[in-house]
């Protein structure tokens, strides 16, 4: 039986790390999720998950996953939006775990956008 | 169409977040004796008119501004009445809104629970402010998690961060499994 309790040693281990925690300002990188009922439906639950557990695992500082409501273009959802200060914006669409995994890697680490899922902006 | 009952909550709760609510309350109560899933999410939101309320499981109602329909409701009210089971809201202006999804349980058309506990953990993510408590029982056999008993241990740490949440997705699972006599997904 696992116990609430055990988030005591949790909060104890992170206090320590406070210091470094992402506090988003001008030069933090935005990941934006659609989930509106447009989003849930076409499998963007996972697709925020995979992100979120990417950006943990390789410990990404200034980078934070948020959520949004429908973007507009329902059937091209799941679809995630990137923000990198300074350089446009990149939609990705028809998203997958597995895509949202090669985004990070490609795009938020090497700066270098996956163009085959991105929509052509006008 | 969703294709688990905890996607159509995850879309639901999202209006409650979008309903300035403080608090979101999910109840998942089974009950084998009376063949019965019932699925309860009330808010202390802003709630709706009774004129928006009468139609706000019409598709071509919707609060958003990019398009005309909206799905989330109309998809939810579906899945349960398919089953041969209810669906019903009550709101009231300024005050919040309940809504309420009763299953057949063993209908052939009732769509799986899906993963509770990702939606819990969905919501902390989308807003770490908002009050989450979720009640689950299976035959009298409960399970209640609440984000306030959480936030009172980690203090000034969001929920959302990634350690805690990892965390609290195995706590709930683990009381979930429980409930369910040892399987996670019902």
């Amino acid at each position: 039986m696992k116990s609430i309790q055990e988030l005591n040693a949790i909060r104890e281990r992170m206090q320590n790390l406070s210091k470094d925690r992402t506090v988003a300002d001008e030069g933090t990188t935005r990941i934006v999720v659609g989930m509106a009922t447009c989003g849930i439906a076409a499998g963007a639950r996972p697709v925020l998950n995979a992100l979120v557990e990417e950006v943990a695992k390789r410990n990404l500082k200034h980078v934070v996953v948020s959520q949004t409501g429908c973007i507009g273009m329902c059937k091209l959802e799941p679809i995630v939006e990137v923000f990198v200060p300074d350089q446009e914006k990149v939609t990705y669409v028809h998203m997958t775990a597995e895509k949202a995994v090669r985004v990070i890697a490609e795009h938020i680490v090497n700066n270098n956008p996956v163009k085959e899922f991105a929509v052509e902006e006008k | 169409m969703m294709r688990e009952i905890a996607l159509n909550i995850l879309d639901v709760a999202q209006n409650s977040l979008s309903a300035q609510a403080t608090e979101v309350k999910i109840i998942v109560k089974t009950d084998t004796k009376q063949n019965r899933l019932k699925i309860e999410i009330a808010d202390n939101g802003k709630g709706m008119s009774e004129d928006f309320l009468k139609k706000v499981t019409d598709p071509f109602t919707t609060t958003r501004t990019t398009r005309k329909v909206g799905l989330g409701l109309p998809f939810f009210k579906d899945s349960a009445l398919i089953t041969g089971g209810k669906f019903d809201i009550k709101s009231k202006l300024n005050a919040g809104t309940t809504v309420t999804a009763e299953y057949v349980l063993d209908s052939i058309d009732r769509m799986p629970l899906g993963d509770i506990a990702d939606t819990v953990i969905a919501l902390i993510m989308a807003k770490d402010t908002v009050r989450i408590i979720l009640n689950y029982s299976v035959d009298g056999q409960n399970f209640c998690f609440d984000t306030e008993q959480a936030r009172e241990i980690m203090g000034d740490v969001p929920l959302s961060s990634y350690e805690v949440v990892t965390f609290l997705k195995e706590y709930i699972n683990n009381g979930i499994k429980i409930c369910n006599g040892g399987i996670v997904n019902l």
